[in-house]
């Protein structure tokens, strides 16, 4: 017989609802690095550490500055969109005409080199960061209790999901972006100042990192090696969604994170490798990715 | 043709270089064009026409020499501040937008600051009905005619009195090159300045007031319209036509 199918019906259901909130993070960081992919045809390899550096700015301010999580939510994308703008005004401004290997290495560089002082100054073992009180304790969905404080996760990050894509696909600056994507040169020679528009995408992208860091910071440890942990499965998100694809990018990380916590139940120990397995197979059978287009 | 010339150029280009990456393809281009002129350069493929235009908009890999727009310097400029000085460009490869709709495409282009009015989009829609019919297309399921009207009609709207344009006949049905020789001369009553690359001689020659010629990145040969039929030999001999 079969074992799944003694799975009792709260289980599934509740392994499947915190995959949801996983596959929000997902969602989160991989449309930072679609946006990114799609105007500055740069990998975002930093994106990870710029999500951890979200999150170490969130306890920063809590521990140094007596700052709360709802103004830290809203600081710490700021300076690291910021930061953001910095990296691309002053490093990857001058390697988008190279391939994007060269892309991919200095944002790998960049990435050591935030990793290394955050872990020389903080150390790699967690620093614990409490939920605010007014989302401590969780509520009875009669299948489970969700801790209220997921529930706001999966709200606040869809919300910010839908309110991007929204920009992207239906405003006239969201328009700018798209044909931006396709061919620069051309948006450019309308008059459109182009090189602002790609600093502003870049620093929006990895604000969008830096907020689903500040998110993550009260339900998992913040630690310098928190960005490596996840990074490689936002990669895989990305290659599966389509480069470059806004709305792919959004539904693939949600339907990953259910998949994955599906997969905690049926067989959980193919849970940490079945969104690399799925990776392997969209690319033999589609390369350009689920939502994506050849380029 | 005389009195133009008493104004300041709207395009002025003075021993134009350029170069993509390592090959050097403008060889010291010197050309004029007056407000309210028609200019056609004329030339064979890989004559360096397409890259004088590319290199007016900032668009190749670097440019030394002048080029004036209005009388400003634009040879440090950046793309978009070039185009803001009242410049459309429609290029050969027309670059119509996958992602963006018929309708979206038209829009796209912002209204240049301190410009004119430009056309207002009925205008545009009246002079190619088949663009309002397909509005809400996705911009690269238009046919080629309709997409070559997408990629003139959106540079009208801008306020952009200075229009560069690319081939714009090539390879459309001959009603379709007839509907735009309309556009040209109706452009020309409205005041609009236009610079045309053609190969199509047939098409360019009746719609220009004043043809260069360009051959291994220089102009060869330059002439008004009314000596066309005296140039003739020479033009059979440059073009082949």
């Amino acid at each position: 017989m079969n074992p799944e199918f003694f799975i009792p019906i709260p289980v599934l259901l509740s392994q499947l609802t915190l995959g949801l909130v996983n596959g929000a993070f997902y969602a989160m960081l991989s449309l930072g690095l679609a946006v990114i992919f799609g105007l500055l045809n740069v990998i975002n390899f930093a994106h990870g550490a710029l999500y951890m550096l979200g999150a170490v700015l969130a306890w920063a301010g809590m521990n140094y500055f007596g700052v709360g999580y709802w103004t830290m939510l809203l600081v710490s994308p700021l300076i690291v969109g910021i930061i953001g703008i910095i990296i691309e005004r002053l490093l990857l401004h001058w390697i988008y005409e190279l391939d994007h290997i060269y892309g991919l290495l200095l944002t790998l560089g960049i990435t050591l080199v935030i990793e290394g002082i955050m872990r020389s100054a903080y150390g790699v073992s967690g620093l614990p960061y409490a939920a605010p009180s007014e989302l401590r304790g969780a509520t009875d969905l009669g299948f489970m209790f969700l801790p209220n404080y997921r529930a706001w996760v999966l709200v606040a990050s869809i919300t910010v999901c839908l309110a991007t894509w929204f920009f992207i696909e239906k405003t006239k600056v969201g328009s700018y972006l798209r044909a931006g994507t396709e061919n620069p040169k051309i948006v450019e020679s309308f008059g459109v100042n182009v090189p602002v528009m790609i600093t502003l995408t870049y620093g929006f992208g990895v604000a969008l990192a830096a907020f689903a860091g500040v998110l993550a910071a009260p339900m998992m440890q913040v630690s310098p090696l928190m960005g490596q942990n996840l990074i490689i499965i936002i990669f895989a998100v990305v290659v599966i969604g389509g480069m470059g694809s806004i709305m792919g990018a959004i539904v693939t990380g949600l339907a990953l994170g259910v998949l994955e916590g599906l997969t905690k139940v049926i067989y959980p120990q193919a849970s940490s490798t079945v969104v690399f397995l799925i990776m392997a197979i969209i690319l033999l059978v589609r390369p350009a990715g689920l939502f994506g287009r050849d380029k | 043709m005389r009195e133009y010339k008493s104004s300041v150029p709207a395009l002025e280009i003075e021993d134009l270089q350029g170069w993509y990456g390592e090959s050097h393809v403008l060889h010291g281009v010197n050309l004029k064009v007056y407000p309210g002129e028609v200019v056609t350069l004329l030339g064979r493929n890989g004559s360096g026409r397409t890259s004088t235009m590319r290199a007016v908009m900032g668009l190749i890999g670097a440019r030394k020499g002048s080029i004036k727009v209005n009388g400003v310097e634009t040879i440090n400029m950046p793309t978009y501040k070039i185009a803001n000085l009242g410049i459309g460009y429609c290029p050969e490869e027309r670059a119509i937008f996958s992602s963006l709709s018929c309708e979206e495409n038209l829009l796209l282009p912002p209204k240049i600051r301190g410009a004119g009015k430009g056309m207002s989009q009925d205008e545009i829609y009246e002079m190619f009905p088949n663009l309002q019919e397909r509005k809400h297309s996705q911009g690269t399921r238009l046919s080629g005619g309709e997409q070559q009207m997408l990629a003139v009609g959106r540079i009208l709207r801008t306020g952009a009195n200075l229009l560069l344009l690319d081939e714009i006949s090539e390879g459309l049905a001959p009603v379709i090159v007839q509907a735009l020789a309309r556009m040209i001369r109706t452009l020309k009553e409205k005041g609009y300045t236009v610079v045309m690359v053609e190969q199509n001689f047939h098409f360019a020659a009746p719609l220009a007031d004043r043809l260069y010629v360009m051959e291994h990145g220089v102009i060869v040969e330059h002439f008004e319209a009314n000596e066309l039929e005296t140039k003739m030999p020479v033009l059979n001999e440059l073009l082949g036509v």
